[in-house]
């Protein structure tokens, strides 16, 4: 199934990835050539067959939930790109 | 007159044990040799020398008090996506260039605790997505048998690093064949452990259903010193196997008589290089020659794997991936007011171009709409898949197929198309999918460049892996190859 430009512009909102227009165009192609090897899984009838999330049954693992040494502030913020003081600085996120 | 870095991790533990050498002698004899070759192979992205030399200085002391363990004074490359505290860890990523761990992963915590020497951090595909190690964001690696060529991916400087014998074993990870598509491509052994075998924490994520932490080594006994060391229960990982220790030395009987192996006629695909037939028929018959029992058997939704698994690893990968918002760690770009501008540029200049080409491809299969016909389909093609394994698991106890369907290929043959490149895979995609273990075991050369053959188990069936490799390797020398540097 081909992607048209604006499918692609879409995606990569969904994605938060910005593209150039070189980039839009070479994606549109790529993808497209992608999603058409996914055509060949329609001819398995998969109406009756239970979905797989992990190939290794693991039950719900629960622990007890005890208090642990937490992570030193300053490893925490040690990769921050941007701090003011024991915090992350961010870009404003409400308008005014 | 032969050099330390020679020595497998077997060896090497003699020596240091009868006090022939110390772990600072093996660890120099590592750097020397990577200081020989390094520059033409490019295997690793960090080397870590003088944290390797105190590492070792610390394993002497220990080996002197009588308190040594099997991993104590080894020197090791671990890839470049299992978090070393203290050790910048950059998946190859202009993302993570400068991102320094504050935590070890679970493996590494393990390897360090019983004094394994860090040699350095390996190169590999932006974030393991790749099967050439073309994807770094740094420099492609080069596959030892020839310079021109790709090491395979995406633990690309895992395998050429133990190829070079610029690391005594190698750690990588494995998401749809990146242990042992390289291990096969440089004619070294790579092993990939039953999904929950190794603790996941600490590993950075790609498609946490599918991805395993395993060794490359030199042989099938080292790949099996290593797994002891890093396989386990970890309360860190949920994922991880609840399971009594196993001692996967202790299976290495070199005895397969009666054993069943399945060939999968499957994978023995169109396009492959007769070259690589040439070298597993043989080798099938070698293995049938010790005792095996050999016979046909077929996997008919194996031609669905491909497709199952682009959808599958993608949108996990989407998932995992939406962490890189250059707001607490990583690149970010900063230079507008705009936060989701920010962000966005962040993720345009951070990421690759695979890595942008699968976040998207799993961005658009986990959106409204599309989810049924995409995800949901391929998570029952799963179901599917894993029965067909199942199925002829109650006829045979492994099965024998090729790796890699080609041997090594020019770097820059396969770029332009990434559809080309996902079909290297074709053999190794299926067992992620299934969750199971296989290795990659060194079993001839196709115009002068390794071939590998894979072995694939049922869960948990690593000791009778490990050991029909063990079998192969007294009966051959392929493994003992090494290139001409």
């Amino acid at each position: 199934m081909p992607l048209d430009r604006a499918d692609v512009e879409h995606i990569a909102a969904l994605a938060r990835i910005g593209l150039s227009d070189e980039e839009i165009a070479t994606f549109q192609e790529q993808l497209s050539n992608i999603l058409d090897q996914f055509e060949l899984l329609k001819q398995l009838d998969t109406s009756a067959v239970e979905p797989t999330g992990h190939a290794v049954e693991v039950s719900s693992v629960m622990r007890e939930d005890v208090p642990d040494e937490p992570l030193d502030p300053e490893d925490t913020l040690l990769n921050a790109p941007r701090r003011e003081g024991d915090l992350f600085r961010v870009k404003a996120v409400l308008e005014e | 007159m032969s050099e330390l870095w020679q020595l497998t991790l077997h060896e090497a533990r003699a020596g240091l044990d009868s006090g022939s050498f110390s772990a600072v002698d093996l660890a120099r004899s590592c750097f020397e040799r990577i200081g020989q070759v390094e520059d033409r192979v490019k295997a690793y992205v960090t080397l870590t020398e003088s944290h390797a030399l105190r590492q070792a200085e610390a394993a002497d002391q220990t080996l002197a008090q009588g308190r040594g363990g099997p991993m104590t004074g080894i020197p090791v490359q671990v890839k470049d996506l299992i978090s070393t505290r203290g050790i910048r860890t950059t998946c190859s990523s202009r993302m993570l260039e400068n991102y320094v761990p504050v935590y070890d992963a679970t493996v590494w915590e393990k390897l360090s605790r019983q004094g394994a020497v860090l040699l350095g951090k390996g190169n590999m595909d932006e974030f393991a997505m790749g099967s050439s190690c073309e994807n770094s964001a740094f420099f492609p690696t080069h596959n030892p048998w020839d310079l021109d060529r790709v090491p395979g991916g995406s633990s690309g400087g895992a395998a050429a690093s133990v190829a070079a014998d610029e690391a005594i074993v190698a750690l990588g990870s494995d998401t749809g064949g990146s242990i042992r598509q390289p291990a096969s491509l440089c004619g070294v052994v790579g092993l990939k452990p039953t999904y929950g075998r190794v603790s996941r924490y600490g590993l950075v994520a790609f498609a946490s259903s599918l991805d395993q932490i395993g060794p490359v080594g030199k042989n099938a006994m080292d790949c099996a010193i290593t797994l002891n060391a890093i396989a386990g229960y970890d309360s860190r990982d949920s994922t991880s196997l609840d399971l009594p220790a196993t001692d996967f030395t202790a299976g290495l009987t070199k005895d397969i008589k009666g054993l069943r192996l399945g060939i999968p006629g499957e994978y023995f695909v169109d396009g492959m290089d007769p070259g690589v037939r040439n070298a597993v028929e043989a080798a099938i018959r070698e293995l049938e020659g010790l005792g095996a029992s050999v016979e046909p058997v077929s996997l008919p939704t194996t031609k669905y794997a491909l497709a199952c698994y682009y959808i599958i690893a993608p949108s996990e990968c989407s998932a995992n991936l939406a962490r890189y918002d250059g707001v607490k760690f990583g690149y970010s770009y900063q230079d507008t007011p705009d936060m989701w501008q920010a962000m966005e540029t962040t993720r345009q200049q951070g990421f690759g171009p695979e890595v942008k080409r699968r976040i998207m491809l799993g961005a658009y299969a986990l959106s409204a709409g599309y989810y049924d016909a995409y995800y949901l389909k391929a998570q029952q093609v799963r179901t599917l898949i894993r029965q067909d394994f199942a199925r002829v698991f109650e006829q045979v106890d492994a099965l024998v197929t090729p790796t890699s369907p080609v041997v090594a290929f020019p770097i820059g043959e396969k770029t332009a198309d990434p559809v080309q490149m996902y079909l290297i895979d074709v053999c190794t995609l299926p067992i992620n999918i299934a969750g199971l273990p296989a290795m990659s075991v060194p079993c001839g050369f196709s115009e002068g460049l390794p071939v590998g053959m894979q072995l694939i188990g049922p869960h948990l069936s690593e000791s009778t892996l490990l050991n029909v490799a063990h079998a192969y390797e007294q009966a051959t020398d392929w493994h003992k190859a090494r290139p001409g540097l």
